[in-house]
């Protein structure tokens, strides 16, 4: 509190502070406007359900529906990286809340770590939607291993994947149009290196060794891993290793965020761009 | 530009307002799309997202095949992901039109006072779509031929019907499209993802990757009123002649008879659309919500 009466954060405080403030909208526009249910849920359930009628086309095992669903779940993280996450900051430049977030006194990484909760809240639930819906639409059985294994690695995924996220956010703000052109590129392929829809390893070791620098490849192989145990040959590399690598992932990209804002906020501001909107 | 000129030029489009309206849009499109990076980063980013589509679906049918081949159902599942291409980029091009026009550029309240023909212009928008899904189609479908060993003989091909059926399919492709563009000049949510609704409910009821047969019965009748679902039937049967899967579902339908549903439906949608633009525009302006920012 000072002379004026109000509450001044410091420190640790006021990072958390920034990033509640930045994630709150996230969390309470995903409870209170429902009217995305329609959209952001059905929409992957048809893909995702086009899959499965091409694997029953060419008489896949049961098991292949499964993987379809739960990757199918999983591209709401995906996308909420590249839309929500990567672009956020661009977007946030364009309509000009970026320079009220740089003159605020609140740090910028905490803004982006607040993206990140709200964002990891909001596609947990439109996941959790997709997988339950269409797992009770296809009638997938899961044959789960370690349940604590499983939650851990889903938390470390979901680190290095929003981590890659805030880096991305930092690359991206100094971009023009050619962010939202980045995002869209970033869609099928990485469906496809990162086997979305089939296991990953299926594009031999090199393919899948390089496509595990997507957090989402390793994580996915590995929840696979632990959700259909019937398949030992499923997976591309060992829980535990997948984990490991995941958890060395989340600590660069996360520092990696931290290190390209400090870059690029300074090359901004010394260009000239950092709330420069071109259309 | 100087071509662009040239044509304007001509008789025939100086004495009618769509014909320039389509021309001019055309061009605008084309410069939107094309001029934010170099041609090779353009044709790169072009080609990269319908290729991994259909390297998605190879990939899902050697995992379970042990080896992408030369079977029908491989060449139904390739042919309809690649002609596919076309839906997605016309159908939610023309709608995208209005989002990047009203929300983006915020330039839609402009466009509007100009005596273009608002029908026409957002038709134009669509054209560049349309040329960038062409090339993208004829590449994926070559690389299936040389790489995949489709079985596709140039010589064999049912050229007539080929172009007949894409022809309709795309008249009615653009009328879908110009009546989402229309529906999302009266939203002021979720219309980002409208075309991509549709075009993913295309996607599954069409039968763009799987035979009708496939889908449980209770949701085959859907896929009959899309005319999507009959002209890749048509242009499949065209490519690949005797070599085409037939599946029970269009086993009824001779050739003849799916291009005279793809004239219907044209005709439908072309006049059905028209109207609709009309009515929708009258309201978006009644509402207030010609030139909305939503920022949503």
């Amino acid at each position: 509190m000072n002379d004026t009466g109000i509450y001044k954060a410091k420190g640790f405080q006021l990072f958390w502070r920034t990033a509640w403030a930045r994630a709150y909208p996230r969390i309470v526009g995903t409870f209170r406007e429902r009217s995305w249910l329609f959209f952001e849920t059905l929409l992957p359930v048809l893909g995702t359900a086009a899959y499965v009628f091409v694997y029953r086309a060419i008489n896949a095992p049961p098991d292949y529906t499964g993987f379809v669903v739960v990757g199918g779940a999983m591209i709401a993280f995906w996308l909420n990286i590249l839309w929500n996450m990567a672009s956020q900051l661009y977007w946030d430049k364009d309509m000009g809340n970026l320079e009220l977030y740089i003159i605020s006194p609140g740090p910028v990484m905490a803004i982006l770590m607040g993206m990140a909760i709200g964002g990891l809240v909001m596609s947990g639930t439109r996941a959790l939607i997709i997988l339950t819906v269409s797992t009770f639409l296809f009638g997938v059985t899961y044959q789960t291993g370690s349940l604590p294994l499983l939650g851990a690695v889903f938390l470390v995924t979901m680190a290095a994947l929003y981590g890659m996220g805030m880096m991305f956010a930092s690359l991206f703000l100094v971009s023009g149009r050619e962010a939202w052109h980045i995002s869209n590129l970033l869609q099928e392929p990485v469906y496809l290196v990162s086997g979305f829809y089939f296991p990953v390893k299926a594009i031999g070791f090199w393919g899948a060794a390089a496509a595990s620098l997507i957090p989402l490849t390793l994580g996915l192989d590995a929840i696979r891993q632990l959700l259909f145990t019937g398949d030992p040959t499923l997976g591309f590399l060992p829980v535990g290793m997948e984990l490991g690598i995941l958890a060395v992932l989340a600590v660069i990209f996360i520092n990696g965020a931290r290190l390209a804002l400090a870059r690029l906020e300074e090359i901004g501001r010394r260009e000239g761009r950092l709330i420069e909107r071109r259309r | 530009m100087k071509t662009v000129g040239r044509i304007m030029d001509l008789p025939l489009v100086r004495q009618s307002d769509g014909l320039r309206t389509f021309i001019t849009a055309s061009w605008l499109g084309w410069q939107i799309e094309s001029n934010w990076a170099d041609p090779l980063l353009f044709a790169i980013y072009s080609i990269a997202r319908p290729l991994a589509g259909v390297m998605i679906l190879v990939v899902m049918y050697s995992v379970v095949t042990g080896g992408a081949g030369p079977e029908p159902v491989f060449a139904y599942i390739y042919l309809g992901n690649a002609l596919y291409i076309l839906v997605g980029q016309v159908i939610t091009g023309v709608s995208w039109a209005v989002i990047s026009d009203r929300e983006h550029y915020r330039t839609l309240r402009q466009l509007y006072t100009t005596p273009m023909n608002g029908y026409f212009y957002l038709m134009g928008r669509g054209v560049s779509k349309l040329i960038i899904a062409g090339i993208s189609v004829l590449i994926v479908v070559g690389i299936g031929k040389i790489f995949f060993h489709l079985p596709l003989n140039f010589a064999a091909i049912n050229w007539p019907l080929f172009f007949a059926s894409t022809a309709l399919g795309i008249i009615s492709l653009a009328a879908l499209g110009l009546i989402l563009g229309s529906m999302t000049m009266m939203m002021a949510r979720h219309f980002w993802s409208l075309g991509d609704a549709v075009a993913g409910g295309l996607y599954l009821f069409s039968g763009a990757i799987f035979p009708l047969d496939v889908l449980p019965a209770a949701l085959r009748p859907i896929g009959f009123i899309f005319p999507v679902t009959y002209w890749l039937e048509a242009a499949r049967r065209a490519l690949l002649g005797p070599q085409a899967a037939l599946f029970p579902t269009f086993a009824r339908f001779s050739n003849a008879s799916l291009v005279g549903i793809l004239i219907v439906f044209g005709l439908v949608l072309i006049v059905f659309s028209s109207f609709f633009y009309r009515w929708s525009l009258h309201r978006a302006k009644e509402k207030g919500l010609i030139d909305m920012e939503t920022a949503y």
